[in-house]
């Protein structure tokens, strides 16, 4: 078994307990870089590490930290914790099981950022989460570990847990700052970017959970040693929260050059197809990732070799549809998704969504016509692109790319009325019959 | 009635952020926690704790869709009907709590005790399908499974309104 590094010890009882973190190496790592670390070296570090962000974009961490405005205005760390990417279930469990090594994370990323005012922005839905965060937070202001000059030093940091309240926009980082200012979570041009005009109109840096469950470890053991893990250009290890049609779904935490086969096959990981089917289709970064065929089960997992394969790697949520799926009806949910959470600010997007839900159900239902592929083809080149951010982008993903992919079944359904696979298909009226 | 304490807490937590307009999120979850939903009381309290419009803040209640616009049930299930969970058969558990409790989702049962609901992606993918009773998961959720957690709600409920009574 590889060696895991944000998911290390999260089975241990009691690790949620400061104490229980503490005896098992916890803090180490935030009273060592308060010593011996400037912040502008702690920065070099994470960039030498090769550290990427886990959310989606897959931006170098170290490099988005260096962007930072150097101005006179107070600066800004929010944890990007409103996991909602369909699919995503990774810091729903690392704010769940060790929420303490998420806030040293941002103790650090603190420190490295001369930021003095953190923010986690924890979804509203994930109740034991944000309990298990607050209480986490709580117990390191009670250690000394947050508050006014940290274990000695120079350095004061204040942590405020954020609630969501539901909206999946929020996890776009300008209608996040948006939301954590008290407003609808509408997201903002840019530029500019966070890292000039951020929240409060200070420096502002956006890092998701996973990646800075990831310092302490980089912290302690250095950045050769993380990017020993990995390829040339996608460093370390990162959580694939894998769903769907396999035998043993799960977070599983793996080096990111592993096959995509390792991960759905083996024994210790996805454990096979669902009822040892057909595999028939990955959606290999979340629901805003293009579909890819069964046939790219050999590429690894790394964001280069999703990326040329044609998808992205996305939040690492490695969907897993089998023989059985209708891949219209598939689409279709997917679709819904993005219709009831487009924020309604742009109208590509809020329009967009409407009708590409519109026309894929009567695609489904059997009363799609021939015309109606294209013209799904053509809403999705109206939105791609065109919209205010990327919500839109993701919606036409699966549509795009699921018609190049299967545009038989597409026609089937306008043929036939019916799917060619799953329920209602013609194997099933048989077997009906 | 939002009590004083929770106005008190909503004061405090507008105190705790750089502008105090950031309070107003954490504010309308604590309204909510008053009253069970968003009443005019309730925005009424969280515009005047943070010095804001009623207007205001109700452009921020009605966009995010954990802040109840109507009185819901005891028990508010929400069953995730996303793509992972729709992958491992949550329509037919959905048809099934609707026969169960004799709603549509979106309804509230005549007694006032079960709201359903479908929501997006709860986060709760490998271990689809999911719902949440009152925000807390019960996952991997089998059809015998979903039947044996009403049960367990009913007598939840008898013994909460038992207790009532004694009262």
């Amino acid at each position: 078994m590889p060696e895991l590094i944000v998911t290390k010890d999260i089975d241990v009882p009691g690790i949620d307990s400061l104490e229980v973190y503490r005896q098992y190496g916890g803090y180490e790592a935030l009273t060592n870089a308060l010593r011996t670390y400037q912040p502008d070296n702690l920065v070099d570090l994470v960039k030498a590490s090769g550290l990427r962000g886990r959310g989606g974009a897959g931006f170098p961490a170290g490099m988005k930290w260096s962007f930072l405005a150097k101005n006179d205005k107070p600066r800004y760390l929010c944890c990007n914790a409103d996991e909602s990417e369909p699919g995503t279930c990774k810091d729903r469990m690392l704010m769940e099981k060790i929420p303490h090594r998420l806030v040293e994370g941002v103790i650090l990323t603190s420190y490295a950022c001369r930021v003095s005012v953190a923010f986690i922005y924890v979804r509203g839905e994930l109740a034991l989460a944000g309990r298990q965060v607050e209480k986490a937070v709580a117990e390191a202001y009670e250690a000394g570990y947050i508050g006014q000059n940290i274990l000695g030093s120079e350095f004061s940091l204040e942590v405020i847990v954020h609630r969501g309240a539901g909206a999946y926009i929020c996890g776009e980082e300008s209608a996040l700052m948006e939301s954590l200012e008290g407003h609808r979570g509408y997201p903002r041009l840019k530029p500019p970017f966070p890292a000039a005009i951020g929240l409060y109109g200070g420096p502002t840096v956006i890092n998701n959970c996973e990646t800075l469950c990831a310092l302490p470890a980089i912290v302690s053991r250095g950045a050769e040693w993380y990017a020993g893990f990995g390829t040339e250009k996608s460093k370390g290890t990162r959580i694939f929260s894998l769903s769907g049609h396999v035998k043993q779904p799960g977070n599983y935490e793996l080096p990111l050059n592993t096959p995509l086969s390792t991960l759905i096959y083996d024994e210790h990981y996805g454990g096979g197809i669902l009822g040892d089917k057909k595999l028939k289709a990955i959606i290999p970064g979340g629901s805003s990732s293009p579909i890819l065929s069964a046939d790219k089960i050999d590429i690894t997992v790394d964001y280069e070799s999703i990326a040329a394969a044609g998808s992205m790697a996305g939040s690492g949520a490695v969907i897993i549809l089998h023989e059985d799926t209708c891949i219209v009806g598939a689409i279709l949910r997917m679709t819904e998704f993005y219709r009831d959470e487009s924020c309604g600010k742009c109208t590509p997007c809020r329009e967009g969504t409407y009708w590409l839900t519109e026309i894929l159900e009567r695609l489904e239902h059997g009363h799609g016509q021939q015309k109606d592929i294209e013209l799904l083809r053509d809403i999705c080149d109206n939105i791609s692109g065109k919209s205010f951010c990327p919500l839109g982008d993701a919606a036409t993903s699966s549509i795009v790319s699921g018609i190049r992919l299967f545009r038989e079944e597409f026609e089937y359904h306008v043929t036939h009325g019916h799917c060619m696979v799953g329920p209602g298909s013609a194997v099933a009226a048989a077997v009906a019959d | 009635m939002i009590s004083e304490q929770a106005k008190q807490r909503m004061r405090t937590l507008a105190a705790r952020y750089p502008v105090a307009r950031s309070a107003v999120m954490p504010s309308l979850h604590i309204a909510q926690q008053e009253e069970g939903y968003i009443t005019d009381e309730g925005l009424h309290a969280v515009a005047e704790a943070l010095n804001l419009t009623i207007d205001d803040v109700e452009s921020v209640a009605t966009f995010y869709t954990m802040y109840y616009q109507k009185p819901q049930g005891k028990r508010v299930i929400k069953v995730c009907n996303s793509i992972s969970c729709y992958l491992r058969d949550c329509d037919p558990l959905i048809k099934h709590l609707e026969q169960r409790l004799g709603i549509k989702c979106g309804e509230t049962t005549a007694d006032g005790n079960y709201t359903l609901m479908t929501v997006e992606c709860l986060a709760s993918c490998s271990t689809a399908p999911a719902l949440q009773v009152n925000d807390e998961f019960v996952e991997n959720v089998s059809i015998a499974k979903a039947d044996a957690l009403l049960e367990e709600l009913e007598q939840e409920l008898q013994h909460e309104g038992y207790q009532q009574c004694q009262n």
